[in-house]
């Protein structure tokens, strides 16, 4: 499975860069730093169907951080959701793939766009599958800027105490907001410590790492009657040299010099 | 209202497994009924309204059809941008209740006025918006909330009030709730009916006959449901809110020909006081009293 998520990877990226390119949208930057995590979530740790995306028995994916979601709509696109052409549209007059995650998208569950938003709503829908005794599981991807949001630390102190065991918060721990670095805007260090005062199940990996990452979600509950939270050490703009760690790229959209460089270095098989 | 809410909530929630209540911390020696009798149904999600709301629509997205509960603006302009967002845009089944409309909290301050709900929640599209007088009123809003699933607010006093009128079926616009015979009416929503309609006893008294409208129902509206107001010469509106956005403001966006609007809805002054809901209600001159001087004065105006 490593090698084609590694691919199905690259090709989110490529796909990424060139769909920001087009439209001179922003976040290049949040949405690289997560393909790896999408790769390996839709790659084969959700129970997911493309042909059947309300299937009752998948997994609930919500995209927090809805400003990335050229990531997810390329994996959604990739995964056979709906045709990779579509992609040409995003963030287009009329498209349905606006520049925010949009639910009228095959295989969203949820829009998204004002942060700390996602959390909650999975805590709802964790706790809906708990009362009915479905085996529904339930991941939501965070930014680290988002965790500045108030109502977050309310859906982190809510989920434990009520057992959500079948919630996964996954943190794109890239350390760079909008305006600076995590550090210096509001930092969040001791994350996993936080987490674990909470009472989470805490796990950090390197968010680039497929196979830690896989196995991490494999195990999923890590401890029976806790929510997992799996914070995953990335780097903004990855795969793109002149985009990685470099605050620039929140905002900045690739010209079409920057474009080619960036599919260059990314060796895309798209 | 808030007992005769809990108890045909309880009567729904009998034959519909879809209804689920959640409260923010509040509602002691009010749900414990439902929850002795649905537990499975129900959630206190502790003091945090931001969470409660996105939980609820979480809720929601797996089918059940959510009443949020708690009071005055907590489960309203606290969280907003939740209501907006997660239960509007998604069009989902969340029905938030809010007790204490007005100034029925008075003496609590401010931050218990709820005063500009209706403004601020009319603004979201998606929502039905319901303010009812009476506990009879409030029964007939979640009977069609239940059997209506949707976004929605339902506004509610706050306990033992008495029932004002025998008028039954809920009816899209206002409701006829005492038969005057000039072409005056007053206009309230809200259990500040009960001023309206003890004002128009005592203008009777006085040889001037107006008839009084509630209305529960104040969206989704249109004109046409709006038509038995349309045939009086003037409309007098009384709501125990302020102007931005309410029943007034309501009544002249939909009826732009016909009858003469005037609001008599409180000054924004009266925020600065604390007091009883009937000491506040005077002050804000919406009682029965200073409502049966307005009506005297402006028909005298207005016939003159």
């Amino acid at each position: 499975m490593s090698s084609t998520t590694i691919d199905l990877a690259a090709a989110i990226r490529a796909h990424t860069v060139q769909m920001v390119h087009r439209v001179n949208a922003s976040h290049v930057g949040g949405g690289l730093s997560m393909a790896d995590l999408l790769a390996v979530l839709y790659g084969g740790a959700l129970r997911v169907r493309p042909d059947d995306p309300g299937w009752p028995g998948r997994d609930r994916f919500i995209l927090s951080k809805g400003h990335a979601c050229a990531a997810l709509y390329a994996t959604l696109a990739l995964r056979g959701f709906f045709p990779v052409e579509e992609l040409n549209e995003f963030g287009q007059n009329g498209s349905r793939l606006m520049t925010h995650v949009s639910h009228k998208v095959p295989g969203v569950e949820f829009s998204t766009g004002s942060l700390g938003h996602g959390l909650p709503f999975g805590c709802g829908k964790a706790l809906a599958a708990k009362r009915r005794g479905a085996s529904t599981r339930v991941f939501v991807m965070l930014s680290d800027g988002e965790l500045d949001e108030g109502s977050n630390w309310e859906a982190i102190l809510f989920a434990p105490h009520h057992r959500l065991d079948n919630l996964v918060a996954i943190v794109d721990y890239n350390k760079i907001q909008s305006m600076g670095s995590v550090e210096e805007v509001l930092e969040l260090a001791p994350l996993a410590a936080k987490f674990q005062a909470f009472r989470w199940a805490v796990r950090e990996v390197d968010g680039h790492d497929h196979k830690a990452v896989l196995e991490a979600l494999g195990g999923i509950p890590w401890m029976t009657g806790s929510p997992s939270c799996l914070i995953a050490h990335t780097v903004k703009g990855k795969g793109v040299d002149f985009m990685e760690n470099n605050l620039l790229w929140h905002y900045k959209s690739p010209d079409a010099a920057q474009c080619a460089e960036a599919l260059g270095q990314l060796n895309s098989r798209v | 209202m808030r007992t005769a809410f809990l108890n045909e909530l309880i009567a729904q929630a009998r034959s519909r497994p879809e209804i689920f209540l959640v409260v923010g911390d509040l509602g002691f020696s009010v749900v414990e009924p439902f929850v002795r009798e649905f537990p499975d149904r129900f959630l206190n999600a502790g003091v945090a309204e931001q969470n409660m709301t996105g939980v609820a629509a979480g809720l929601a997205s797996e089918g059940y059809h959510v009443f949020t509960y708690s009071i005055a603006n907590f489960p309203t302009l606290r969280c907003l941008e939740q209501i907006r967002n997660d239960v509007a845009y998604h069009r989902l089944p969340v029905t938030v209740v809010s007790v204490g409309a007005g100034f029925a909290y008075g003496n609590l301050g401010y931050s218990h006025h709820a005063v500009q709900d209706i403004g601020i929640l009319r603004a979201l599209p998606e929502m039905a918006v319901f303010s009812p007088a009476d506990p009879g009123e409030t029964r007939e809003c979640v009977g069609w909330l239940a059997e209506n699933p949707g976004s929605s607010y339902l506004r509610l006093g706050k306990a033992g009030e008495p029932d004002l009128h025998g008028t039954r079926g809920l009816t899209r616009g206002p409701l006829l709730v005492f038969q005057g015979q000039s072409d005056c009416a007053l206009v309230a929503t809200g259990s500040i009916l009960r001023e309206a309609l003890e004002a128009a006893r005592r203008l009777e008294c006085d040889g001037i006959s107006v008839s009084v409208f509630s209305c529960p129902w104040l969206q989704p509206i249109t004109g046409d449901f709006l038509r038995p107001l349309a045939r009086f010469r003037l409309l007098m509106v009384l709501e125990e809110h302020l102007a931005a956005g309410g029943l007034a403001s309501l009544l002249r966006e939909h009826l732009s020909k016909g009858p003469e609007i005037i609001s008599l809805a409180p000054s924004p002054d009266v925020l600065n006081q604390v007091g009883t809901q009937e000491y506040l209600r005077r002050k804000a001159g919406i009682d029965a009293g200073a409502v049966a001087e307005a009506v005297r004065r402006i028909t005298r105006c207005s016939n003159s």
